[in-house]
């Protein structure tokens, strides 16, 4: 008997054709979230608490006051912004060796696992662990914070600028080569000439995450806007805590700008 | 002139002195800023630092290792200030995408009310959300996981509708041919579209989120930060050292997970 065409409706496909295997990811995924739900352990007391007590904090956050702190907002910003310029040049010197070292195209292996693993360790930890471990080293202060953020820029730009140098053109290199070139201009004339582009972009881009980052570790000590920013959310100075935020916002705004301009630029 | 004098060069005179100028500019530019760090920096102190670290690192050994049993708990509150983070996260930055797309948003207004959430989202760490969030929800998980989310969306609205933008237009009028609702428009002629993305996007940024989550708890939002405050600030250093072994073989896993799935769908 042959099928009535009438009867056959279509389905949409599904991404996981076994239809045993879906449902186990799905009943899996339906236990871990019923477990997480019952080792959240919320208090709704408190939230309440937090919420009535909180309406006084929104309504300080909505009258940002940029002139009672400002000539210390004005500092910390200044701060952030020259640890931002230092740490991404300091990052940008040291990470170039570990990117040509972990392309596993032009290096030799032990020098390849060498720096694959300087990039692991460096993009393992957050910003902020990184920046405690700084401060108990060499003390409170922007220097902590120079560390910290050169220390996440390696691995960041050496990982991408890495993949960036395995993907080249092969042939353009063969080119040079022919031409009987030394490794250093074989260097200058096949192989930077095709990452360069793409490296100007990740460093613009990473000072912009660098800003960002600076923001954040002054909360433990190393420096920057965010020393300013937990001064005042400890003396519950809400009004100035809003305008930090919105003056950080609008640098961050600004640095997108001007990366996509240079970005632009550059890909011309 | 012969042939014999002729020389190849990459760049022009006048690219050589502009290249030359901006060097200048950011030579001047360094020491400028240097000087401003290092009038506020205490120099015996960083002379000092590379003896504390190898002082540290001695004192880190050996691991107190039956340490790890207690930290059971905060990594399993770390994996979950991520992840419910990044699905609460994830399933608002579909409305806010679709807002913000050019292609899909039902009016321009909204786009740029769209856009507001998505630059502010991305502006203020997830560590800074998280002391705001901790003074009106109290400590506890709660706070991580929305801090988390109010960090992501931004990141995940971003990727999802440039790539709303970037779909193709037939498939959606071939559907809307059809006579489909809007709705059904929307199911059959765009989300298959973004979908790989969308998954990409979110499960790349529960990777992040994993490293980010492991921080969250030093302002008091719990995981594995409040653990790594307590040691490093109490001087237990055998403790220390086995809270950053978890965290990078938590992070590794997690980076080797996502591969793995981003594989599998893309």
């Amino acid at each position: 008997m042959t099928k009535n065409n009438e009867d056959y409706t279509w389905q949409r496909p599904r991404l996981i054709k076994s239809k045993n295997l879906r449902y186990l990811i799905f009943s899996l995924l339906t236990a871990y979230l019923i477990l997480t739900f019952i080792s959240l352990r919320i208090d709704p007391q408190r939230i309440l608490l937090g919420l009535s007590r909180s309406q006084s904090y929104f309504a300080d956050f909505l009258r940002p006051d940029f002139f009672s702190r400002g000539s210390s907002i004005i500092d910390g910003i200044l701060e952030s912004l020259t640890m931002t310029y230092i740490a991404t040049v300091f990052g940008v010197i040291i990470s170039i060796p570990f990117a040509f070292g972990a392309a596993e195209n032009i290096s030799p292996k032990p020098i390849y696992y060498i720096s694959r693993a300087v990039i692991v360790i460096s993009r393992s930890f957050q910003e902020v662990v990184i920046a405690i471990f700084f401060v108990v080293i060499i003390g409170f202060g922007p220097m902590a914070g120079v560390l910290t953020l050169t220390f996440s820029s390696i691995g960041f730009i050496a990982k991408l600028l890495a993949e960036e140098i395995e993907d080249i053109n092969w042939s353009q290199v063969e080119a040079i080569k022919a031409t009987g070139a030394s490794w250093p201009k074989l260097m200058n004339y096949a192989i930077i000439p095709q990452v360069l582009p793409r490296f100007i972009g990740l460093v613009v881009y990473r000072l912009d995450i660098n800003f960002r980052a600076s923001a954040v570790i002054g909360v433990v000590g190393a420096g920057g806007i965010g020393t300013t920013l937990n001064a005042a959310f400890d003396r519950y100075e809400f009004d100035s805590a809003s305008a930090i935020l919105i003056v950080m916002i609008a640098i961050v705004m600004l640095g997108e700008l001007f990366s996509s301009f240079i970005r632009k630029k550059v890909n011309e | 002139m012969s042939s014999n004098d002729y020389n190849w060069q990459l760049k022009g005179i006048s690219r050589v002195l502009k290249e030359l100028l901006f060097w200048a500019a950011g030579i001047w530019l360094f020491i400028y800023c240097w000087n401003i760090l290092s009038a506020r920096t205490m120099w015996p102190f960083v002379y000092d630092g590379a003896e504390q670290a190898s002082k540290l690192l001695f004192r880190m050994f050996p691991p107190n290792w039956p340490y790890f049993f207690e930290l059971l708990r905060p990594i399993w509150d770390t994996i979950t200030i991520a992840t419910i983070g990044t699905l609460a996260a994830v399933i608002f930055s579909l409305f806010v995408a679709y807002l913000a797309a050019e292609n899909t948003t039902p009016h321009p207004t909204l786009r740029y009310f769209a856009l507001l959430i998505i630059v502010t989202s991305r502006s203020v760490s997830s560590l800074i959300w998280a002391i705001i969030l901790v003074i009106i929800l109290g400590p506890g998980v709660l706070a991580g996981i929305i801090a988390i989310s109010f960090r992501s969306i931004g990141f995940v609205s971003k990727l999802l509708y440039e790539s709303i933008e970037e779909i193709d237009k037939n498939q959606v009028e071939a559907v809307a041919a059809t006579g489909a609702s809007k709705f059904s428009t929307l199911i059959y002629s765009v989300v298959p579209q973004v979908f790989p993305t969308f998954i990409g996007t979110s499960i790349y940024r529960w990777d992040i989120n994993i490293r980010e989550s492991t921080v969250v708890g030093l302002v008091g939002a719990r995981g594995i930060g409040l653990q790594l405050n307590e040691a490093i600030l109490g001087l237990k250093w055998p403790d220390a050292i086995i809270i950053f072994m978890m965290i990078l073989s938590l992070v590794l896993f997690s980076e080797f997970f996502s591969a793995r799935i981003r594989k599998i769908i893309i």
